[in-house]
């Protein structure tokens, strides 16, 4: 079940490329297993944080002071491409991320965010560049400001931006919905359209190997 | 009342509730796991003591994680207690698995249609983001979460948004060296990595209707690297031959009704679309990636670009990124660029057809010196026929390596991987950083590309190569 979501002010990392995919998030050969949860925090990103002898990478953002602590991302465009990994949610959720704010997302990546209590923000890409701008400008230090329940985000120089959210999806986030849970009380209906459309298609039904 | 698309017919008939204004409860009519997160999801809800909604409904197959050396040589002890937990789990939840050797086994978006599992007007969902390939038989199928996963096999249905619809219209007479990879590829140039994302797409026009099923696979299973979750093609006449007879298909009178229910989908000629691009075919050839994104793309006769040229700095440095990692001078021409590895496989350009336009360019020829070429076949069927027909000689014979169907060097989960900064032409579907080994650089192309860049030693243009 997830973790709710409402309020969070935290330290916030610019990641502005284009088409980070979520290969780059997490690296296929670290989720093979049924025993990788908790195992994936300091994968994530690996190929950017770290040098191929394994050591970190200075450059890279995520291994700079204060960005180490980011809870949230700020992300170019089509972040999460790829892939439909859900891997790559869980290892940015063990690094500690917690919202992500950019112009557009990968759809399957975007709908991964959700069903972990990671809440992925999309507004214009001209809100996005002069978020990026106001974090960078104070190294970091400033942090950002996220209320769902307002729908807002507060940049560290105190400039407030507004987002839109599926209120379906807000609700699940604030509460900590459990989707299965929630299907499963409409189990009847369930039933009832399979019922119908045994008659309406029943070679959908009939999965009897016919050769 | 304005026309419906297919997409919209097909959406509209599987709402189980409409949840709100945007997002309903949909039916799922085919579940299809796979060995890297089948055993999970089982598991999972095993562990909230639910049971599988409709185990018949649900298909299983090991493609991703097991090795295709012969005789599965090579497999990693991770991956064999994957394989053996899909085993377990499948059978103790009344699934039908396909398993090693046998027909049936293969990566699972070759083997669902190859088995009539996958059907026109079907709601289609697996663990996977090239699900969207089934979507060239009519079917609306896409990738989806290990959550996404939990929830269909604990209610058979999953709640998702209503996307956008866009249509992709490709028209003309195809050249000849050109095939269904090289008119996606162009697409995603054409528009970019994000150009469908929000939408479903319905590919469409003359050039669409021309292919055959096998290459409509190929265009919808590179929707998502347009961004689109769900990419698909009305069901036709090719649809019906596709997949009359084959093992799952519906027979008899059932298969009557089906078709005349089948005849129904295509998008009606009034429907609208929310985005329509069209294509000129006649203007495509042969495409090759340059860069880390399938968006950068260009014709195998083009030179790479060149960042110097580019004025807005985001494009600029974004070029000079992909460059960096991949090794290449801009401005230069791609052809020509030596490569070290060819790997002729994967979801997207691993069927019958794929491999013999492969081997139509590799026959009496051989590789390279240097070069390392693999072909490895979509599933335990495609491998059958194709060795019925020689093409595994063929192969063989010009120094090509011949192995045992799965996803293989596509997405290196298995052990199988390009080496540190070495080049490879891979008819596979992302050139993304580190995809097929770390630090490896991947240049996506048509089979029949692949096979004339592993002879020449080098990104060729098939054109030149042509008998």
């Amino acid at each position: 079940m997830p973790k709710p979501f409402d309020k969070l002010t935290a330290t916030a990392a610019p990641i502005m490329r284009s088409n980070i995919d979520t290969d780059v998030i997490i690296r296929i050969e670290r989720l093979v297993g049924n025993s990788i949860r908790g195992t994936l925090g300091k994968w994530a990103f690996g190929s950017l944080r770290y040098l191929p002898d394994g050591s970190e990478n200075p450059d890279f953002i995520l291994n700079r002071e204060p960005y180490r602590e980011a809870e949230i991302l700020v992300t170019g465009p089509n972040f999460g491409c790829g892939s439909s990994r859900e891997g790559a949610v869980w290892s940015l959720q063990e690094r500690g991320i917690r919202a992500i704010i950019g112009s557009g997302f990968g759809d399957i990546f975007f709908a991964n965010c959700f069903q972990n209590g990671i809440l992925p923000i999309v507004v214009d890409k001209a809100v996005v560049d002069s978020l990026a701008a106001d974090i960078e400008a104070t190294q970091g230090a400033g942090k950002v400001s996220i209320d769902l329940e307002a729908q807002t985000v507060v940049s560290p120089s105190g400039k407030q931006y507004s987002f839109e959210i599926d209120p379906r999806r807000r609700e699940g986030l604030l509460k900590g919905l459990d989707e299965v849970a929630l299907t499963l009380q409409r189990d009847d209906d369930i039933h009832a359209f399979q019922d119908a459309d045994r008659t309406a298609r029943p070679w959908i039904h009939s999965t009897r190997i016919s050769a | 009342m304005p026309g419906r698309s297919l997409f919209e017919k097909i959406w509209d008939q599987h709402v189980i509730a409409r949840l709100n204004e945007d997002t309903d409860l949909l039916h799922i009519d085919r579940h299809l796991l796979h060995d890297l997160g089948g055993s999970r999801g089982l598991l999972d809800l095993k562990s909230r003591g639910l049971k599988v909604h409709n185990p018949e409904l649900t298909f299983a197959t090991p493609d991703h994680a097991i090795s295709t050396a012969p005789g599965r040589a090579g497999t990693s002890k991770i991956g064999l207690e994957l394989l053996a937990a899909l085993r377990v789990e499948t059978s103790a939840s009344g699934i039908t698995m396909f398993d090693v050797d046998q027909p049936g086994q293969g990566i699972v978006h070759v083997v669902g249609p190859e088995l009539g599992l996958s059907l026109p007007g079907a709601t289609i969902v697996c663990g996977d983001s090239h699900t969207c390939t089934h979507g060239g038989l009519g079917a609306l199928a896409f990738g989806i979460g290990s959550s996404e996963l939990t929830h269909v096999l604990a209610t058979q249905a999953l709640i998702q948004r209503r996307p956008k619809t866009l249509r992709a219209r490709f028209e003309g007479k195809l050249p000849l060296g050109v095939t269904a990879k090289d008119m996606i590829l162009a697409l995603i140039g054409q528009i970019g990595a994000a150009g469908g994302t929000g939408y479903a797409v319905e590919y469409a026009g003359s050039a669409i209707r021309e292919l055959p099923i096998e290459g409509r696979l190929t265009i919808c299973n590179l929707s998502i690297e347009l961004g689109a979750k769900m990419g698909m093609v009305a069901p036709d006449e090719k649809t019906f031959e596709f997949l009359r007879g084959r093992p799952y298909a519906p027979t008899g009178e059932m298969w009557d009704l089906a078709v005349k229910a089948w005849r129904e989908l295509p998008s009606d000629p009034d429907a609208v679309f929310d985005r329509e691009v069209v294509i000129d075919v006649t203007k495509i050839i042969p495409q090759v990636t340059w860069g880390i994104s399938p968006e950068h793309v260009i014709g195998v006769d083009g030179r790479i670009p060149d960042p110097k040229t580019v004025d807005d700095p985001a494009r600029r440095a974004a070029i000079e990124t992909a460059l960096d990692y991949m090794g290449l001078q801009g401005g230069a021409p791609i052809a020509g660029t030596p490569v070290d590895w060819v790997f002729i496989g994967s979801c997207t350009n691993s069927r019958l057809s794929d491999l013999r336009a492969a081997a139509e360019v590799a026959r009496g020829r051989k590789v390279a010196p240097g070069v390392r070429a693999w072909v490895v076949p979509g599933s335990e069927n495609v491998k059958r026929d194709a060795v019925a027909e020689g093409l595994d000689k063929i192969f063989v014979e010009a120094g090509f390596e011949w192995r045992e169907p799965g996803c293989s060097m596509c997405l290196a989960a298995n052990g199988e991987v390009v080496a540190p900064g070495q080049r490879s032409v891979s008819t596979s579907n992302r050139n993304f950083v580190g995809r097929q080994g770390p630090r490896a650089r991947t240049h996506l192309a048509s089979p029949a590309s692949a096979a004339a860049s592993a002879i020449a030693g080098a990104i060729a243009d098939v054109r030149m190569m042509g008998r």
